[in-house]
């Protein structure tokens, strides 16, 4: 039987220094201990269920034309709450970050952890795992809400029907990798409102400015603007012009990772 | 113990710190002084890896800080009054930066009692005054027990009871054996808590020396001549303002 020892210290400790799982786990009680963190994925919550419950539950299936029965999709319909959703979970990733810098808490934490790119991947890692959690939860508690809320008379998806699970799993994470995206575009641009900005613009304004091209330019570029990618990964009747689900998912994946990288130089090239 | 060799940063056309080297040994409170605008922040920015050198560097107990294993158990630092989210109670904040160098939450509460803030421990920083804002730093900069300190500033803004404690602070943090680099412009501040005195300005080395030594330099300047007499000599000519009622 061993008593815990009261120095405050690891003195014995056997790790040579600092390392991933330590920041952590400092990332971790950072995230955790600010209420905005907890606001932002509660109207999360509310916005993924609540717009998934009216979406559905206002369908009108039984007035749509032929055509739009055909094309109904009662799976892709319960996530209209990620336009908004989205925009909270990407806010969230750029908080994370450039609080640090407003408040001058980044100072702190590059004092006690001065390799940077750790902790970076350290905040990256925690807050996918908290975002990834509460896109997951969300996706599938609209879908069963969803469900719920559409009349009988209109077909009804299962998690079991071919694509319906994939469709709900990617609705959950792309929220989590919009916070990525956050996460690298607030250590790139350090400023709240402009790094906000940013990705409002890439989500929302991006997308827009392909307006003036022709059809094929435009129904090629959906498959590349995260918004519109986010229908295709949530569709189970497959889009015109749309990539396979799994491409786009790729994609988008890697456009977190970019911004990420992104983030990490721009982290170590500057000074604090 | 801290040495900086020939830093240099240069921010567009004017240099900040321009080729200054000196050491900051174990067991002495090192007064860092010079008149506003002289360079201090920036060689402390640089000593803890903040801010990239254009030159030379500063090592810590012949490291560079950026090669330290557990940083804040070799360095502390306390380099501006809120570094904080203002949002996080003053416990979440030491506990947050403790867990980065495995340091445990024992150490936290005394440390949160050594600065007394401990009543104030669940409450928003954002919401401290001055005062408790740098008590929290210095719990933050105490937290790994370093052997090294980091202190710009310190007194600024604070009231006389608060003043008197960061002084016997840094007296009895030297008095164990640790390294204490307080960084001051007020000459009058140092000689209160220094022994040794780094005088910089406009980012050049004045004087290394020592507060007895430049005290009694300043008594050969003139009758009664002080300490600050001899600051204002070896500062005259780098403050970027002048003026008088004349």
């Amino acid at each position: 039987m061993t008593t815990a020892t009261t120095s405050g210290h690891r003195a014995a400790s056997p790790a040579p220094g600092y390392g991933f799982g330590d920041v952590a786990l400092m990332e971790w009680r950072k995230l955790r201990t600010v209420r905005s963190t907890w606001w932002m994925v509660a109207i999360f919550a509310v916005a993924m269920i609540g717009l998934a419950i009216v979406a559905l539950s206002h369908e009108g299936y039984g007035q749509l034309s032929a055509a739009d029965r055909a094309a109904f999709d009662p799976t892709h319909d319960c996530f209209i709450g990620l336009i908004l959703g989205q925009l909270l979970l990407g806010a969230l990733g750029v908080l994370v970050m450039t609080t640090e810098f407003s408040s001058g808490m980044i100072r702190a934490t590059f004092a006690a952890v001065p390799r940077r790119p750790v902790v970076l991947a350290a905040k990256a890692a925690v807050l996918g795992a908290v975002t990834l959690a509460a896109g997951e939860v969300c996706a599938f508690a609209a879908f069963a809400a969803g469900q719920a809320s559409l009349a009988a008379s209109a077909p009804h998806a299962t998690l079991g029907q071919p694509g319906v699970l994939r469709a709900v799993v990617m609705a959950g994470a792309y929220p989590a990798l919009v916070a990525l995206i956050g996460l690298g575009t607030g250590a790139l641009v350090r400023h709240t409102a402009g790094a906000i900005c940013a990705v409002v613009g890439v989500l929302f304004v991006l997308p827009l400015l392909f307006a003036p091209f022709s059809a094929s330019v435009q129904d090629a570029s959906q498959n590349f603007m995260p918004h519109p990618m986010a229908n295709a990964m949530t569709a189970v009747k497959p889009l015109a012009h749309a990539l396979s689900p799994w491409l786009i998912f790729a994609l988008l994946c890697a456009y977190a990772a970019a911004a990420l990288a992104a983030g990490a130089w721009a982290l170590t090239a500057r000074d604090a | 113990m801290i040495e900086a060799r020939g830093l240099v940063k240069a921010y567009r056309s004017a240099k900040a710190v321009d080729n200054l080297s000196f050491e900051v040994r174990p067991g002495t409170v090192t007064g860092f002084l010079g008149p506003n605008g002289a360079g201090k922040s920036t060689t402390m920015r640089m000593i803890m890896g903040l801010d990239r050198p254009d030159a030379g560097q500063a090592r810590i107990g012949g490291r560079r800080y950026g090669d330290l294993r557990w940083p804040l158990r070799e360095v502390g630092a306390l380099l501006e009054a809120k570094a904080f989210h203002p949002g996080r109670t003053a416990r979440a904040h030491l506990m947050a930066l403790a867990a980065s160098n495995g340091i445990g939450r024992q150490r936290v509460e005394e440390m949160l009692a050594l600065t007394g803030i401990e009543k104030a421990a669940d409450r928003r920083a954002g919401k401290f005054s001055l005062g408790m804002s740098q008590r929290l730093g210095i719990a933050a900069a105490l937290l790994g027990d370093p052997g090294v300190l980091l202190l710009d500033e310190p007194v600024n803004g604070l009231d006389p009871e608060g003043i008197r404690w960061i002084r016997n602070l840094m007296r009895g943090l030297a008095a164990q054996g640790r390294a204490v680099l307080v960084s001051s412009h007020l000459i009058s501040e140092m000689a209160y808590t220094a022994d040794a005195l780094i005088v910089i300005g406009r980012g050049r080395l004045l004087a290394q020396t020592t507060v007895a030594q430049l005290s009694a330099h300043g008594a050969t300047l003139k009758p009664g001549g002080s300490l600050e007499e001899a600051f204002f000599q070896l500062t005259e000519g780098v403050t970027d303002y002048s003026g008088g009622l004349s």
